[in-house]
């Protein structure tokens, strides 16, 4: 997946300034910055939610000649947040996932994602009556039922994901993240937005740091969370040390002693 | 210490609640043939459906009256009441699906007023076109205004109302509230220039009733509410994606610009049909989806056709009640389910304490 020079306007603001992107299938490339740096501002950009200008290409297409239904068959993306209006069920939700034309195989593909994503068993719950964590894994249950396949017909599905993990508790978030890892190890792609540091040290093959709009480091976590572009970036000293055995880098944040306002 | 929590195992399959919807309209196709059936047997006069069901099965001629009330009163209001009663809550419910929201109604949000303004326009300002053309567009006249009326002004509250693909319900009212007075000021102004004919008219007109329904009116309404209602299988997957929004509606797959544009002419087709030929019928449109929600599934592939099945029994009850309750005169229709409905729209405000963010 690949976009050039992306520039958004919002009013007379410009939120993006060209931005040049790349992720590569088999891998998780996560998109992190602080808040109002453009990260879920591009997202929304690659994936055509929000009027832009340069190109964006999925597998070496053009996405603006395709097509809802060319996009949707290789392409899922979990927003942020969903509100629902009526009282569907969990299940009535992940099934939306599904295309119109179905094999046998993929009927049970709901059930399956649900289950995936911890919430076996919760299918005849109603969808407004969940808290938000369970709320944003049954949208993913519904991206993965979508796009249950991470290569078909050898080409690479994506999953994009915007800050996938924001509500969960610590073990869903490794549920999650587990879940994009796996998808990513059968050959398909994944874009997200992250928050969280060490879980993106710990889970991306590539780090996208944005800055007022702009990328201000990429590559390796290795290569991107350094203590010196952390505390370019977010503004605050951000001691970062690394796990023994395998050198991935992790944050412990220390707060500053307190100072007299 | 060790936790132990003892956790309820939860392993139900999930329900298929397309099922029970099926099922449920089985129910309300019986309904229907009951309260069409109730409709045909009742009225002021002394006729009885089955004293003259008996005479044609016996080969005896009808009397004149009995076939005058059967075949020019009775059928063709029933005609019109089935006709009614599914484009309103039809229109109510993709509506709602539109909006992503349950109080969208078009009686409620101006797309009634607008229909009915562009009426009153084709009542009054109809007589100033030459009697040639008069003759040629002639009936259709007052129904593809209406439609054109209830277009426009769907058109205009979801531009108003939309931004970035998010309705705000706030907006929508306030905007429905504006174009309704609008419509209504723009209407007192033409009923005010209207000739003493024109005048009767519209005051038959605009008390919401089925009294007027003549087989003139049933074939007007006919095709474009069959229209209406064909449309609404093919818009049913795309107001169910529309539910998780604009964006994730797009991201499934489906053409939301398309769905969008359907679903408003479909609204202003069948709202500008039901107010054409039967003035302002309200809270049709916010009951019936409302019911049939809770009663499966809002799933738009059944909601769509029950609703139409279920507004047309409720349009014949209420239809029925108007005429007997004080019988030999009758009540306008618009004040039954005025009656009816209107308490049901505060019990839904009520059970959404605090869910409705404005």
């Amino acid at each position: 997946m690949q976009a050039f020079d992306i520039e958004v306007d919002f009013g007379n603001s410009r939120i993006l300034h060209g931005v040049d992107f790349t992720a590569k299938p088999g891998e998780i490339t996560a998109i992190v910055g602080p808040n109002g740096s453009g990260k879920t501002t591009l997202l929304r950009a690659m994936t055509g939610e929000i009027p832009h200008s340069g190109k964006v290409l999925l597998n070496e297409e053009n996405v603006a000649g395709m097509k809802p239904w060319q996009l949707a068959a290789i392409r899922g993306v979990q927003p942020q947040t969903t509100n629902i209006a009526f009282p569907f069920t969990v299940f009535e939700i992940v099934r939306l996932g599904l295309s119109t034309v179905l094999s046998a195989a993929e009927r049970d593909l709901p059930l399956r994602a649900l289950e995936k994503v911890d919430l076996s068993g919760f299918g005849n719950r109603m969808y407004q009556d969940l808290s938000g964590g369970e709320q944003q894994r049954v949208q993913l249950a519904r991206v993965l039922t979508q796009i249950w396949q991470p290569v078909i017909d050898g080409m690479p599905r994506w999953l994009i994901l915007d800050e996938p993990v924001a509500s969960l508790d610590i073990g869903h978030q490794f549920t999650v993240m587990d879940l994009t890892r796996d998808f990513a190890a059968r050959g398909g792609g994944v874009v997200t937005v992250m928050h969280d540091l060490n879980l993106t040290a710990m889970f991306a093959d590539k780090v996208v740091l944005m800055q007022r709009g702009q990328i201000a480091a990429q590559g390796s976590p290795k290569e991107v969370l350094t203590e010196a572009n952390l505390a370019l970036t977010y503004g605050c000293p951000l001691p970062v040390n690394t796990v023994p055995h395998d050198g991935t880098p992790f944050l412990l944040p220390q707060a500053r002693p307190a100072q007299p306002i | 210490m060790s936790l132990s929590i003892e956790v309820p195992q939860q392993l139900s399959l999930p329900v298929d609640r397309r099922v029970q919807a099926r099922r449920l309209t089985v129910i309300l196709i019986a309904l229907l043939a009951a309260t069409s059936l109730l409709s045909l047997a009742s009225g002021a006069t002394g006729t009885s459906l089955w004293g003259a069901l008996a005479d044609l099965v016996a080969g005896r001629e009808l009397s004149r009256l009995d076939r005058i009330v059967l075949f020019d009163i009775r059928l063709p209001r029933l005609c019109l009441g089935i006709l009614v009663g599914a484009s309103l809550a039809v229109s109510g419910a993709v509506m709602q699906g539109l909006f992503r929201n349950p109080l969208a109604d078009p009686g409620i949000v101006g797309v009634s007023a607008g229909a009915g303004l562009a009426a009153i326009s084709a009542i009054v300002l109809g007589a100033l076109l030459p009697p040639v053309l008069r003759d040629q567009v002639g009936n259709y006249l007052v129904p593809v205004s209406a439609f054109f009326g209830g277009w426009g002004s769907t058109l205009i509250l979801y531009r108003v109302s939309t931004r970035r693909g998010q309705t705000s319900v706030a907006t929508m009212l306030l905007a429905g509230i504006a174009l309704g007075a609008l419509a209504g000021a723009l209407s007192g102004i033409l009923v005010y220039i209207a000739d003493d004919n024109q005048l009767r008219d519209l005051t038959f007109w605009g008390m919401g009733s089925l009294a007027g329904a003549t087989w003139t009116k049933v074939l007007a309404a006919t095709p474009i509410v069959l229209a209406a209602l064909a449309v609404t299988p093919f818009i049913a997957r795309g107001l169910n994606g529309l539910a998780l929004g604009e964006a994730a509606a797009g991201h499934i797959g489906i053409p939301v610009q398309t769905v969008k544009n359907t679903s408003i002419l479909t609204v202003a087709a069948a709202t500008g049909a039901a107010v054409a030929v039967s003035g302002g019928i309200g809270f049709i449109g916010i009951v019936v989806p409302h019911l049939l929600r809770l009663a499966t599934s809002p799933d738009h592939h059944s909601l769509l056709p029950n609703a139409a099945l279920l507004g047309a029994s409720l349009l014949l009850a209420a239809d029925l009640i108007a005429r007997v309750i004080i019988a030999p005169a009758e009540l306008p229709i618009g004040i039954v389910t005025a009656v009816l409905g209107a308490p049901v729209f505060l019990w839904i405000l009520l059970k959404r304490h605090g869910a409705i963010s404005l």
